[in-house]
């Protein structure tokens, strides 16, 4: 982990040996890199299908895919209690699939289904699942952040060892509330991990044209909030840095700000022509920097997988996500006659 | 019954509260040694201490946004905004999140916070202290609006707020909170979305708000004594607003007046009047329905400017003599 980079190392992912030490220094066994293989392609089938379906007619409203940025999700999840609390953003898809949501019952609510996570009243941007402590993504820009404070403020009230993981964009560092909450959160010193996932643009808005001074973590400094800047298509560097922020949030010593870069493949949201970045870029990180590609290569190198047995598992995958998918297309739409519901408890 | 006044009465009715539900917390501003802005929560940091009064920084967005987080965890936070004036800083919050949440993710969740804020004109404070809103937060569903006009009414409609499972604007005034008025010192609540009459009469229907009330009590009474009797309604909370009691008065009174200090146009008066004219109540209707609203204008500072900002009780009263002798 280091505080001064905003890169990612690209084709060089470092020798074997290089690799498997880090391994062994973090004590990852076999199983949770293979799990985090497992979860990575999850996530890229999830996003991918998203895709079909929108172009394919059948989604309604608006989504916002992570293809590309699937190491931060999952170097997270594994760094994370099951019972930690997450606060997300609209670009949540990973995230939620990473800490162990109900893949059918996302795709239901993705399609606007009755039996989605919120009854079809939510969408893509407002997926929810109280039963694992997931708080659900939020559709405003930073609307989460200081909802986070309350959060962390209610698990040192309440005495509890659980802590609070909040996710928002490069984009979302620049809301007034952003300041507001880093401030409160440090005065307090409460359980909350907060995680930047900076993937070069807001909208079409290059961080570098948003952000005065980079990297967007260093403002941590400014609360007295320890940080670090790490590349977040390096799924071990993820979960090497969220594994000690984590540990700091649990042990009470307050906050942690981990800023994470990456990069997303599809557009914005649906409707995004790429008009403000070049095809060689994107391209650049497709061929060069992919999460998902770079940590295969350190697995068959370091012959923890072979190709078929990598096939298989993402074969698997992609069952789950069809299952998920005729899951939700079978399932019923709300019936207009609970319109009203859900207005007042 | 004792008498206390407006600000005790919600002093009293968080106390309790406090006592008795170990979930209930204070936050805001200057909250804590101070007392806040107006002295409502004085002493209450030596009693809880400074867990359960949480003094925050003037970051009002994130006050709210604090309740709403702790709240999901099953806490009952009391948030307080200084100024209602400042509401407008944690709009995002209380509109696009709290409003919001039970219902976006699909019934799952319930965010039970109070958010108190005072509003009002009448002492000196200018345009960015002084400001009725009330009608702003009419226009979120999943929000409860409570705005009560007297000491009882103000800490049953407390108590019922913090108990309350969904976010509830509690708007105070603060004119009111010198006000005196009879109030247990026991647990009752009030329930929200139930409008109550506060004088009956035969020959029309005010509804009025919070210092309206009290003015148009007092005109009533006047014009009493030359054989006109008013119905005054207060509806206590605008938001479920009973608009019921409201149609059912019409019915028997045949005229409507509405009153409030909040900027007439976009006032929460229009939605009074189109629930009334809309419903069987309009073939009863014998006069024009009226509304006196605050001027559209910001609040001034000069006392004289101030006053006549908003009806006075010599509008009220010229109103309603207006409508009940035909002469509009
Ligand atoms: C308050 C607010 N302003 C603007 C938008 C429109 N909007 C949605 S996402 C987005 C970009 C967010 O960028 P970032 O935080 O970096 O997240 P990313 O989409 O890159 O994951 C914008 C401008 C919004 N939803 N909310
Ligand atoms: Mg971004």
């Amino acid at each position: 982990m280091s505080k001064d980079k905003g890169k990612t190392k690209g084709k060089d992912i470092g020798t074997r040996e290089q690799f498997e030490e880090r391994v062994k220094r973090l004590g990852l066994s076999n199983d949770n890199l293979i799990d985090l293989y497992r979860t990575m392609c999850t996530v890229r089938h999830f996003e991918y299908m998203a895709d079909r379906l929108y172009a394919a007619g059948k989604v309604h409203g608006t989504m916002h895919l992570s293809a590309g940025q699937e190491a931060v999700a999952a170097g997270i999840s594994l760094a994370i209690h099951p019972d930690d609390y997450l606060i997300n953003h609209h670009r949540g898809h990973g995230h939620f699939i990473a800490k162990g949501a109900d893949i059918n019952l996302m795709m239901a609510e993705f399609l606007g289904k009755d039996t989605g996570y919120n009854r079809g009243r939510g969408g893509s941007m407002h997926i929810a699942d109280f039963q694992s402590n997931n708080l659900g993504a939020n559709g405003i820009v930073g609307g989460g952040i200081p909802q986070a404070v309350g959060v962390g403020l209610a698990l040192q009230m309440q005495k509890r060892k659980e802590i609070c993981i909040c996710i928002f964009g490069d984009g979302a560092t620049n809301e007034g509330v952003f300041h507001e909450a880093m401030n409160m959160v440090a005065l307090w010193k409460l359980p909350v991990l907060y995680i930047c996932e900076n993937n070069k643009y807001g909208m079409s808005m290059d961080v570098e044209r948003a952000v005065a001074k980079l990297p967007i973590a260093q403002r941590a400094d400014a609360y007295g909030i320890p940080w670090a800047c790490v590349d977040g298509n390096d799924v071990v560097e993820v979960y090497d840095a969220m594994k000690i922020a984590a540990d700091h949030v649990r042990s009470g010593k307050g906050p942690y700000f981990v800023e994470a870069i990456t990069y997303r493949y599809f557009g914005h949201s649906k409707s995004d022509r790429n008009l403000y970045r070049s095809k060689e870029e994107i391209d650049d990180w497709k061929q060069n920097r992919d999460p998902i590609m770079r940590f295969t290569k350190h697995l068959l190198q370091s012959e923890i997988l072979d190709e078929s047995q990598a096939q298989k598992i993402d074969g698997q995958v992609e069952q789950v996500i069809l299952k998920a998918m005729e899951f939700a297309e079978a399932s019923p739409e709300p019936d207009i006659s609970t319109l009203m519901e859900f207005v007042y408890a | 019954m004792p008498e206390i006044s407006y600000l005790e009465a919600i002093r009293q009715a968080l106390w309790q509260e406090m006592k008795r539900d170990e979930r209930v917390f204070l936050l805001g501003e200057d909250i804590g040694r101070y007392g806040g802005a107006f002295g409502l929560t004085h002493d209450m940091l030596d009693e809880f201490g400074p867990e359960r009064v949480r003094e925050t920084p003037i970051s009002e967005a994130t006050i709210v946004a604090t309740a709403i987080g702790a709240s999901l965890l099953g806490m009952r936070p009391v948030a307080e905004i200084m100024f209602m004036d400042f509401v407008t800083l944690a709009l995002d919050q209380i509109a696009n999140q709290a409003a919001k949440m039970h219902f976006m993710f699909g019934g799952r969740t319930t965010v039970p916070i109070v958010i108190r804020m005072p509003g009002g004109s009448g002492s000196g404070a200018a345009s960015q202290h002084s400001q009725s809103l009330e009608s702003v937060l009419m226009h979120f569903p999943g929000l409860k609006v409570v705005n009560p006009s007297t000491p009882y009414d103000a800490k049953g409609l407390m108590l019922a707020s913090i108990r309350d499972p969904n976010p509830v604007c509690f708007i105070e005034h603060k004119v009111l909170y010198k006000t005196k008025g009879e109030v247990p010192e026991g647990d009752y609540t009030i329930p929200i979305g139930i409008a109550e009459i506060k004088r009956a009469g035969r020959d029309i229907t005010v509804v009025a708000n919070n210092i309206m009330v009290m003015k148009t009590l007092n005109v009533a009474e006047k014009l009493s004594k030359d054989g006109i009797e008013v119905e005054v309604i207060d509806p206590r909370t605008l938001l479920p607003l009973d608009t019921e009691t409201i149609i059912n008065s019409v019915a028997r009174t045949c005229r409507l007046l509405v009153v409030h200090e909040a900027c007439l146009t976009g006032g929460w008066a229009g939605e009074v009047i189109a629930c009334v004219v809309g419903s069987p109540a309009f073939d009863y209707i014998d006069a024009p329905v009226r509304r006196l609203g605050g001027k559209d204008i910001p609040i001034p500072y000069n006392r004289g400017l101030e006053k006549f900002a908003i009806p006075q009780e010599a509008d009220i009263e010229q109103e309603i003599r207006a409508l009940v002798e035909g002469k509009i």
